[in-house]
C-alpha cells in the first residue's frame, strides 16, 4: 500500500507539473505532451519510456487497488458480525470514511478523466485533437457538471493524500511519535498544493485564462 | 470449662518446621540447597506437577519448572494468566540491593521484615528470603521489566513504607504489573516450548490425596461445566490470599480461598487465619451497591496530611473548617513518625475516630487526607508530577477533584497474612502438596512490610520452590499409581456440591449472603477485635450458613459458563473459613500486628503482644467435629523481641 | 433519585447460539456506581427473578487486570478516555439514557457467552516470541547494563498494555497492531531485548496474521480507546522491525 502509494504520489507531483504547462499557452502544453511520447528518443523509439512509465502507473494502481481491496476482505473476515450500535470514531473517523470509499471515487473518476483526456472518448474534440484543445473543450463552461466532478474528485484525492501520505511513513516504520506532527502538517501541506495546481487548470479554463 | 468447650477447638501435638537447616543463618540456605535431592534430568521429563494460580507466585513456578524440565500443568480461573492479581500491586519490590550505598543489607532486611512482622515469622525463612530478594531483580531486569531508572541508567529505588533505607524497586505505580507480565512472558515461552500445559478458565475444586500424597486436583472447566481430573507427581497451590471472605476488600473479585480450604479440608494445616492487613489509604465505600475497594498507593502519605474535624458530626465542607478545629491526628499522637506510621496503626487510628463520630463523607467512614500544604509548598505541577496519576484515579472514581478538596480514604482489607501451613521447603502437611505465595503463612509473621508481597512470591516461585520440590521429587519415579478410589470420592465431593447449590433454589443470590458474612467479617473480626465481638461472629456464622444452604438461590445448568455458580460456590468455602479465622483469632488473646485484641493493649492505645503464650504459629488442622490446633514454637536466636513503639 | 436507564444487551448462550440484543430496565442506579456495579445491580435482579444473569468477563475492577471490556453505545470500554469498562463511572450518563451494550467484536475473539469472548489469540502471539529468553538463576547483575532513561520511559509505557482487546474491538479492520506492537516495542527498546528483536517481530507479526486479525491502516481508533494510552508508533516501530527481520 506504502510503497505503490508513494509512486503514485510521484507521478501526481508530474502530472501537475505538466498540467500547469497549459497556463503557457497551447504550444507549450502541446510540445511537453510531445516531449512525453519522445523522451528518451533517440537512443529508444518513440512512447518507449512513456509505455514503461505507463506499465508502472497500471501496475501500480492495480497494486494499490489489490492491497486494498484484501486489507478490506480481511477486515469484513476479522469482524463477521458487526456491531448493533452505530460505532463512534474516537479518532476522528477520518481515515476510515476517506481511505476506502474515497478511494472508490477516485478509481471511477480516473476511468473517466482517461476516456475524457487521453483517449478522448468522451471529450467532445475526440481522441484526434490537440491535447490542449481537448482539455479547453473538456472544462468549457457548458460541461460544468464534467468540472464539478473534477473538482470533487481532486477534493477526494487531497483528502485521500493527507492521510495516505503520513500513513505510508508509518507502515514502512519511518514515522515516530516525534514526527507525527510533522509529518502530518507535510502531507497535509503536500496534499494542498496539489489539489490547488490540479484545480488550477480547470478553473483557469472557466475564467478564461486558458481558451 | 476446657478450652474446646469455651472456644470450640481442641489442641493438639506441637509441630515443627524439619526442613531448615542448623547452624548460622547466613549459611541455611546453601546448606538446604545442596542438601536437596536432585532430579536425574532424563527423569524429569517423566515427572508430573500441577500449579494452580499464575500470579507472581504461580507464574514464575510454573516458568521456572518447565525450564527445569518437568512436565507442568498450570491452571487460572481467568481467561489468561496475565490477569492474576499480583498486577493490581503498586508500589514496589524490595531487595537487599544497597544500590544506593545507604547502609541497607540483607541482614537489615531480614530483620526489619521479622520486626515489621512483630515477631512472628521464622527466621529462617525470613533470612533466605532477604537473600534471595537480590536475584529476583536480577531476574526481573534480564526479562525486560522496566523498572524506574536514573538519568545515569541505572535502577532508581526509594524508602516505601516507612523503611529507613531506600530499597524499594518500582515501574512507577504498576510494579506488580510489570513484574507479573514478566512472569507471565516466562511461563508463555514454556508453553510455547512444550513445557507447561495452560489451563485458563479452569477453577481448582479439589485436591486428590492418594496414599498420603497430593497427586493431582479436581477442577471444573468454566465454559464447559466439565469436571476434570488432572493427576501429577505433585500439587503447587499458588491461590493467593482470601481477603474476599470481607467481600469488601482490595481483591479482585475472583480471588477466593477455594483452593487451599479444600486441600485444608483434606489434611493441609491452616497457619494464622486472623492475620489481615488492612491498608490505611482506600477510596471509601459509597454505597450499598460497592463491588469492591481501591487502594491508593501509600506513597500519598508522604506528602498528604491526615485529618477530621475536631467536633463529633460536622458537617461543613472541609475547606470551611478552620484550622484550629480540625485534628491532624497522626501527627499529634504519633508526633516522631506522623502520617507515616505503618500500616496498621494508620488504619486503626482511622477506625477510632470514625467510631468517635468524627469521621467524614457518606456514612461517617473516611478521613481527609489533605494535600493543600503540599500544593502551597512544592507548586501544584510538582505534587502533579508526583502523584498525578493517583489523582486521576481518584477522580474518575469519586467525580471529586484532589487539587481543590482533600480526598477521602478509609481503611480497606488488603492482604492477608496466614494461609496455609508449610515448612521451610514450602511443603504443607500433605506430602507433595506444596503452598507459595499469598496462600502460604510462611514469611510475613503477624504483619507485612509495604513492598514485600512481589518479593515474597517471586522469591517462591523463581528461587525456593524449584530447589526444594526437587527435593521430594527424586523419589517420584517410587510412587505408587494413584488410587481410584480416591478420585471417584473428591470428583463425587465436588460433584454433590455443585448439584446441591443448585438445587435450593431459595431466595437470595450468593452475594447477598457473601455481603453480609463480609459486613460481620468486618464489623466482628477487622481492624480491631474483641471476646463478645468474635463470640457474636462465632454465634451468627454458623446461623448464616445454615440459612445460605437453604435459601441460596442459584440460577443455571451445571454445564456451561454460569457465573453464580461459581461465586456460591467460593461463598460457601468463605463461610467455613471465616468461622476457622474467628476462632483464631478468639484463641490469640494477644495483639500483635495485623491481629488487634481490644483486651491487649498498653496504656496509651498500643497493641501489646503476649511473647510468653503466644509466641507461636498457630496450625489449625480441619476436623468434623472442629479444628484442632497444632502450634509451631518461634524462637528467635538473631533478632531480639521487642515491643514496637512509633511515638 | 437515582437515575432510570435503558440496557440494551447482546445475549447469546454459548457459541453456537446466535444471539440476540435484549432490552432491560435498570432503575434507581446511584451515579456513583461503576458500570460493573451497574450491571451487577440488574444481574441480582434477573437471577432472584429466575432469569439468567448476563455473562461479563471482569476481576480486578481497578483498570489493571484487562479482564472486562465490552463496546458501550459503540465504543469500546464507553466513551470516557483512558478508562476500562470497571472504571467507567454511571455519572457519566444521563438520566433516562439508553445505552447498547456488546462483547468485542472480532473472528480471532469468538464470543463464549453474551458479553464474554475468548481472547487467547493474545497469548499465542505473545507464545510466539513477547519474551526475552532467561532462565530464572540466570541473569546477571541488574546494574551490569545501563539503560537510557529516556528508553526505560518510552519501554514502561509500551509495556502498560493491559491486554484487554479493546484496539481490536475499536478497529474498523479488526486488527491486532497494537497490542502487538505494544510488546514488540517494549522489549525492543532495552538492551536485554536485542538478541530476539528481529525474530521476535517477525513471528509475533506472522502469529498475528495467523490469529485472523485484521490489517492496521493507521486509523489511530485503536490508541483512542487504550485504557493506558499505548502511542500509535508502537505501530511504526513494530513496522520498522518486521521489514527489517523480513530482509
Amino acid at each position: 500500500m506504502a510503497v505503490t502509494g508513494a509512486i503514485l504520489v510521484l507521478f501526481l507531483v508530474g502530472h501537475m507539473v505538466g498540467n500547469l504547462k497549459s497556463f503557457f499557452g497551447a504550444d507549450s502544453f502541446n510540445h511537453y505532451a510531445e516531449w512525453l511520447r519522445t523522451v528518451g528518443s533517440p537512443a529508444v523509439p518513440n512512447r518507449v519510456l512513456l509505455t514503461v512509465v505507463e506499465i508502472a502507473l497500471v501496475l501500480a494502481v492495480a497494486l494499490h487497488m489489490w492491497s486494498a481491496v484484501s486489507l478490506a476482505r480481511r477486515a469484513s473476515k476479522a469482524r463477521p458480525v458487526k456491531y448493533a450500535a452505530k460505532r463512534k470514531s474516537q479518532a476522528n473517523g477520518y481515515a476510515t470514511h476517506t481511505m476506502r470509499y474515497g478511494g472508490v471515487i477516485i478509481v471511477l473518476f480516473v476511468v473517466w478523466h482517461l476516456l475524457d483526456m487521453t483517449f478522448g472518448a468522451v471529450n467532445p474534440e475526440g481522441f484526434d485533437a490537440e491535447p490542449y484543445d481537448r482539455l479547453v473543450a473538456g472544462f468549457d463552461p457548458s460541461r460544468w457538471w464534467v468540472t464539478l466532478f473534477y473538482v470533487v474528485a481532486m477534493i477526494m484525492v487531497g483528502l485521500h493524500l493527507r492521510h495516505g501520505l503520513w500513513s505510508a511513513f508509518q507502515t514502512l516504520g519511518l514515522a515516530s511519535g516525534r514526527s507525527y506532527g510533522k509529518l502530518k502538517a507535510a502531507a497535509a501541506l503536500v496534499s494542498l498544493v496539489l489539489v490547488v495546481g490540479f484545480l488550477a487548470v480547470p478553473v483557469g479554463v472557466m475564467i478564461g485564462v486558458i481558451k | 470449662m476446657s478450652e474446646q468447650e469455651t472456644h470450640g477447638y481442641k489442641v493438639g501435638e506441637p509441630i515443627k518446621d524439619t526442613k531448615a537447616p542448623e547452624g548460622p543463618i547466613e549459611g541455611r540456605w546453601d546448606k538446604r540447597r545442596f542438601s536437596a535431592k536432585l532430579v536425574n534430568p532424563a527423569n524429569k521429563r517423566k515427572i508430573n506437577v500441577i500449579v494452580v494460580g499464575t500470579g507472581l507466585a504461580g507464574g514464575s513456578a510454573a516458568a521456572t519448572l518447565g525450564e527445569l524440565g518437568y512436565k507442568v500443568k498450570s491452571f487460572c480461573y481467568q481467561d489468561s494468566p496475565r490477569r492474576a492479581h499480583s498486577i493490581a500491586a503498586q508500589g514496589g519490590i524490595n531487595a537487599a540491593k544497597n544500590y544506593r550505598g545507604d547502609g541497607d543489607s540483607i541482614y537489615r532486611l531480614f530483620y526489619d521484615t521479622v520486626k515489621g512482622g512483630d515477631f512472628r515469622a521464622r527466621e529462617s525463612n525470613v533470612y533466605r528470603l532477604a537473600q534471595v530478594s537480590v536475584n529476583i531483580i536480577d531476574q526481573a531486569v534480564a526479562q525486560g521489566v522496566p523498572f524506574a531508572r536514573e538519568y545515569g541508567g541505572l535502577l532508581d529505588t526509594r524508602s516505601f513504607g516507612g523503611a529507613q533505607v531506600s530499597r524499594t524497586f518500582y515501574a512507577r505505580g504498576q510494579t506488580g504489573q510489570q513484574l507479573l507480565l514478566g512472569a507471565y512472558s516466562a511461563l508463555e515461552r514454556q508453553i510455547a516450548a512444550g513445557t507447561v500445559e495452560m489451563h485458563t478458565r479452569h477453577e481448582m475444586l479439589d485436591v486428590v490425596v492418594s496414599d498420603g500424597r497430593a497427586r493431582g486436583v479436581i477442577v471444573r472447566d468454566m465454559v464447559t461445566g466439565e469436571i476434570e481430573t488432572h493427576l501429577a507427581d505433585a500439587v503447587v497451590l499458588a491461590t493467593g490470599g482470601y481477603g474476599n471472605v470481607f467481600f469488601l476488600s482490595t481483591n479482585a473479585k475472583g480471588c477466593n480461598t477455594t483452593a487451599i480450604w479444600r486441600a485444608h479440608q483434606r489434611g493441609a494445616m491452616f497457619a494464622n487465619p486472623c492475620y489481615t492487613q488492612i491498608h490505611p489509604t482506600c477510596i471509601p465505600v459509597s454505597g450499598d451497591y460497592q463491588s469492591k475497594l481501591t487502594l491508593m498507593s501509600e506513597s500519598l502519605r508522604n506528602d498528604g496530611r491526615v485529618w477530621v474535624p475536631l467536633a463529633k458530626g460536622d458537617a461543613r465542607k472541609p475547606a470551611d473548617i478552620p484550622e484550629d478545629e480540625r485534628d491532624y491526628y497522626l501527627e499529634r499522637i504519633y508526633p516522631a513518625f506522623g502520617n507515616l506510621v505503618p500500616r496498621d496503626i494508620a488504619s486503626r487510628a482511622a477506625k477510632n475516630v470514625c467510631d468517635e463520630g468524627r469521621g467524614v463523607g457518606p456514612g461517617g467512614l473516611g478521613v481527609y487526607l489533605d494535600f493543600a500544604d503540599a500544593i502551597t509548598r512544592l507548586g501544584r505541577d510538582a505534587v502533579e508530577k508526583k502523584y498525578g496519576n493517583l489523582f486521576e484515579m481518584y477522580e474518575r472514581i469519586t467525580g471529586e477533584n484532589p487539587y481543590e478538596a482533600p480526598m477521602r480514604i478509609y481503611p480497606a482489607v488488603h492482604y492477608t497474612m496466614g494461609g496455609l501451613w508449610v515448612d521451610y521447603d514450602l511443603q504443607s502437611t500433605i506430602p507433595g502438596l506444596f503452598v507459595i505465595g499469598e496462600a502460604n503463612f510462611s514469611d510475613h509473621g503477624a504483619n507485612r512490610l509495604g513492598a514485600s508481597a512481589l518479593m515474597q512470591g517471586l522469591a517462591d516461585g523463581y528461587f525456593v520452590l524449584p530447589t526444594t520440590i526437587g527435593d521430594y521429587l527424586a523419589g517420584a519415579t517410587a510412587f505408587d499409581e494413584v488410587d481410584e478410589e480416591a478420585v471417584t470420592q473428591a470428583r463425587e465431593a465436588v460433584q454433590q456440591k455443585i448439584d446441591k447449590l443448585l438445587s435450593v433454589n431459595g431466595t437470595r443470590t450468593a452475594d447477598s449472603y457473601h455481603r453480609e458474612l463480609g459486613k460481620l467479617m468486618w464489623d466482628y473480626c477487622g481492624m480491631e477485635r474483641t471476646e463478645e465481638s468474635l463470640r457474636k461472629a462465632l454465634e451468627r456464622i454458623p446461623e448464616l450458613r445454615e440459612e445460605f444452604w437453604n435459601n441460596v438461590k442459584v440460577p443455571g445448568d451445571p454445564e456451561g459458563l454460569n457465573q453464580a455458580l461459581e461465586r456460591a460456590g467460593r461463598v460457601a468455602d468463605f463461610f467455613d473459613l471465616a468461622e476457622l479465622m474467628c476462632i483464631d483469632a478468639l484463641h490469640r488473646t494477644e495483639s500483635c500486628g495485623g491481629h488487634f485484641r481490644a483486651e491487649s493493649q498498653d496504656q496509651d492505645g498500643e497493641a501489646l503482644r503476649d511473647d510468653d503464650n503466644f509466641a507461636y504459629v498457630a496450625a489449625w488442622e480441619w476436623g468434623e467435629d472442629g479444628p484442632t490446633l497444632h502450634k509451631e514454637v518461634l524462637d528467635y536466636e538473631y533478632v531480639k523481641m521487642t515491643q514496637r513503639s512509633y511515638k | 433519585m437515582g437515575m432510570n436507564l435503558t440496557l440494551k444487551v447482546w445475549r447469546q448462550n454459548g457459541s453456537s447460539d446466535e444471539g440476540r440484543m435484549v432490552t432491560y430496565k435498570v432503575e434507581d442506579v446511584s451515579p456513583d456506581m461503576s458500570f460493573l456495579e451497574m450491571l451487577d445491580v440488574l444481574n441480582e435482579r434477573l437471577i432472584l427473578e429466575g432469569d439468567d444473569p448476563v455473562a461479563f468477563d471482569h476481576d480486578c475492577r481497578e483498570g489493571i487486570c484487562g479482564m472486562c471490556g465490552m463496546v458501550i453505545n459503540g465504543v469500546a470500554h464507553g466513551e470516557q478516555r483512558a478508562t476500562t469498562t470497571c472504571q467507567l463511572h454511571m455519572r457519566h450518563f444521563e438520566d433516562g439514557a439508553e445505552i447498547t451494550i456488546e462483547p468485542w467484536r472480532a473472528a480471532p475473539f469468538p464470543v463464549v457467552k453474551d458479553l464474554v469472548v475468548d481472547r487467547s489469540a493474545f497469548d499465542r502471539i505473545i507464545q510466539a516470541g513477547g519474551f526475552i529468553s532467561v532462565p530464572a538463576g540466570s541473569a546477571p547483575d541488574a546494574h551490569s547494563v545501563p539503560v537510557k532513561k529516556d528508553d526505560a520511559d518510552a519501554a514502561f509505557d509500551a509495556a502498560t498494555c493491559i491486554g484487554c482487546g479493546a484496539c481490536v474491538a475499536a478497529c474498523p479492520n479488526g486488527s491486532a497492531s497494537l497490542f502487538t506492537a505494544a510488546k514488540i516495542t517494549h522489549l525492543g527498546l532495552l538492551p536485554q531485548g536485542q538478541p530476539e528483536r528481529d525474530s521476535r517481530a517477525k513471528a509475533m507479526v506472522e502469529q498475528m496474521d495467523m490469529e485472523g486479525f485484521g490489517g492496521c491502516t493507521n486509523t489511530g481508533e485503536c490508541t483512542a480507546v487504550c485504557p493506558k494510552g499505548i502511542p500509535l508508533d508502537t505501530i511504526a516501530r513494530m513496522n520498522a522491525d518486521y521489514l527489517k527481520a523480513s530482509k
